[in-house]
């Protein structure tokens, strides 16, 4: 069973409800203003190009990644390979302690919240301070991002003013201009005192060794320049053959997350600062991070989940997530992009309700700027997790259900008897959930959940068997 | 390390590919170069700067460009960058203006103090009103990153059409330096109730002036 009672809380609380609808209605609208085809004849062709030089990457990543590697080398950076979450936090432990660093700031990273980076390193001592306004808000409260791209989305400008008053001991302010003024003041000394910056990145580009981070507030830019040490995390997906082929993702990227045609700072870096450059950092690692997307690589049909470049347009399309918000997902990956990745990361038994969890409506596949098909993989996911229950012979009263039902249609002289005598039973009744208060039998076990969302139409009168035979009796009227 | 090999060998065994084997033909880049006259490129670009809340300035001569800069800094701080269009402007010779540090430490103590940033740009582009800006010993960092205001100073001809054509025409900028980046309006925010807030981290105004 899913989380059904978070999801209720959810859906009774109408300030979050109201948050939710007006954030998202926000971002679906800017983003429709800056890819209409009046604005921009060619976005279609950009999803067709940006899916097309996702498949070929991911196609040959072996090869990418190595020139990558390469290139990063070349110019003076180091390549860090890792399984997970443990060894990113073992290598920047390790390199703090050999470099004496304790400060970390970090902009804005999915990677980073999927493998946990903050508490595993603040568990050795080590200050790691987000430096997104609103992923800095959300590590004061000790909550876990809403949306991929608005991680502070369900909160209001009081909540606000409350952790402020809480975390930092300010005075409370709800002019969000001030608030904003107060993180500014605040992060601009934990950026000057820095030892390290950790970024993710965007994109990787292979033939140039560089990581690309996007970044509206400059957080991201501080993040790599201010500090001696620049460490960017990233999945081995986020590589792209050449910063050529930027021009295609960066048109995609700000228009579908924020709706902005670009964003503010788009930074491309490699390597730490060279000989002459007044300054950059001095030292600079890439660690590339698998974390289970090899696992995802191997199936042909959703090796498709790994072209997402996180810009957040599912989720505000989706009116699943636009209903039970960002916190009642199972992971840190929310909305439709969620629900197909979790379930291949985690194993679909994890929690085999998420890709059901759907209306199927097809919003999500629609506006996604590199084309995945979700809802298609939502299915697929649908299939392993019965797949899954059959293995672990689950649902059994399930599979009882469809055999009698099976062999019920096989045997059609019987499938009308009972047709006949199940409406001899049911009466015509006006109005919804008819069939629950027909019998007690509907209202428990795994009926009672089947049918308080679905109901089904009276009966007719006459079965359409009936009204077959009664035709066919009747002599055909003539053709004029 | 270990996982290096553990990771490549998980891909290749995923895509059924062996170590060594080439990769199958890259798509040819996809590329639009709009055709775009020398004013049309100038316009734009100062049109979708003020579109970002940004200040411009269409100077027909640098000596319009260096008022304009000593309107600006009149009574306040300033560090300029050491491209040397700004002094061929006159503009590090400004009263209130510091220029010429070639050190990390020195120029940050500056940086950090100074009310505005002033540098030139690589390039600009005219249908996203972007600077784009290689980091290098003329052209550091953090100048255009930690003043509240940021004025840029470019002549016409470094106008290019858009992304297209920047990385049509810079296909490898890490080659030659170790940051390239596109500025795009001043910083920004909507994180609290999707409210626009300018200036959270870097400058929250911006001056593009271009010289004729």
């Amino acid at each position: 069973m899913g989380p059904e009672q978070a999801i209720n809380t959810t859906l009774a609380n109408g300030k979050l409800q109201l948050a939710i609808y007006t954030g998202t209605g926000r971002m679906i609208d800017k983003r429709k203003a800056v890819t209409a085809a009046t604005v921009l004849p060619e976005f279609e062709e950009l999803r067709t190009e940006a899916n097309r030089l996702k498949r070929h990457t991911l196609e040959n990543l072996d090869h990418y990644l190595l020139q990558l590697e390469a290139n990063v080398q070349a110019h003076g950076g180091k390549v860090i390979w890792c399984k997970d979450g443990g060894e990113v936090a073992d290598f920047v432990l390790n390199l703090a302690k050999e470099r004496g660093a304790r400060r970390i700031v970090k902009s804005k990273s999915m990677t980073s919240e999927e493998i946990d980076l903050n508490e595993r390193v603040e568990k050795h001592g080590m200050e790691a301070v987000e430096t997104d306004l609103g992923e800095y808000i959300l590590q004061l409260a000790h909550h876990r991002p809403y949306h991929i791209v608005l991680p502070a989305l369900h909160l209001t400008r009081y909540d606000v003013a409350d952790i402020f008053t809480r975390g930092l001991g300010v005075e409370r302010e709800v002019v969000i201009e001030e608030q904003t003024r107060i993180a500014r003041r605040v992060l601009r000394e934990k950026f000057l005192a820095a030892d390290i910056g950790i970024t993710g990145a965007n994109f990787l580009v292979a033939d140039n060794g560089a990581i690309v981070t996007v970044t509206n507030e400059g957080n991201g830019r501080l993040t790599a320049t201010m500090p001696k040490i620049h460490i960017a995390v990233a999945g081995i997906e986020k590589v792209i053959p050449r910063a050529r082929d930027l021009a295609v993702f960066l048109k995609l990227l700000g228009r579908s997350a924020t709706g902005q045609p670009l964003t503010v700072y788009t930074n491309m870096v490699s390597g730490p600062r060279r000989e002459g450059e007044t300054d950059g950092p001095d030292e600079f690692y890439l660690v590339l991070i698998d974390n289970g997307r090899t696992r995802l690589l191997a199936d042909r049909e959703k090796r498709q989940s790994l072209y997402c470049i996180r810009c957040g347009a599912c989720l505000n399309h989706c009116p699943v997530y636009r209903k039970i918000g960002g916190h009642n997902y199972p992971w840190v990956y929310s909305g439709p992009i969620g629900k197909i990745i979790t379930p291949q990361y985690h194993g679909v038994m994890q929690d085999p309700w998420l890709p059901f969890a759907s209306s199927l409506c097809g919003a999500c596949g629609q506006v996604c700027p590199v084309k995945i098909e979700i809802p298609k993989i939502l299915l697929a996911l649908r299939n392993d997790v019965v797949k899954a229950k059959q293995r672990e012979g689950q649902s059994r009263l399930e599979k009882l259900g469809f055999r009698m039902w099976a062999w019920l249609m096989r045997h059609p002289k019987l499938f009308e008897l009972a047709g006949t005598a199940g409406s001899s039973v049911l009466t015509d009744e006006e109005g919804t959930g008819w069939i629950r208060r027909l019998s007690p039998l509907f209202n428990v076990g795994p009926l009672k959940s089947w049918f308080s969302q679905r109901d089904l139409p009276a009966p007719a009168e006459r079965s359409f068997r009936q009204q077959w035979r009664q035709r066919a009796a009747q002599p055909k009227r003539e053709e004029n | 390390m270990m996982e290096r090999e553990n990771i490549l060998h998980r891909v290749r065994t995923a895509l059924g590919r062996s170590a060594g084997q080439a990769p199958a033909a890259v798509p040819e880049p996809w590329s639009r170069i709009p055709a775009m006259s020398a004013d049309e490129r100038i316009e734009r670009l100062l049109a979708n700067v003020r579109e970002l809340s940004g200040k411009t300035l269409r100077a027909r001569s640098q000596a319009e460009a260096l008022r304009y800069a000593e309107e600006l800094v009149a009574g306040r701080t300033a560090v300029a960058s050491n491209a040397p269009y700004l002094a061929e402007c006159g503009v590090t010779a400004l009263h209130g203006v510091q220029s010429g540090f070639g050190d990390r430490e020195a120029l940050r103590a500056v940086a950090e103090k100074a009310d505005i940033g002033i540098t030139s740009a690589d390039y600009a582009l005219a249908e996203t009103g972007s600077l784009v800006l290689l980091s290098s010993a003329e052209e550091a960092r953090m100048i255009s990153l930690l003043p509240m205001i940021h004025l840029a100073i470019l002549p016409a001809s470094r106008i290019l059409t858009g992304l297209d054509e920047l990385y049509a025409t810079e296909p490898e900028p890490m080659s030659r330096t170790s940051a390239m980046v596109l500025i795009t309006g001043p910083s920004r925010t909507a994180d609290i109730e999707q409210i626009l807030v300018r200036g959270v981290h870097g400058p929250g105004e911006i001056h593009v002036v271009v010289v004729e």
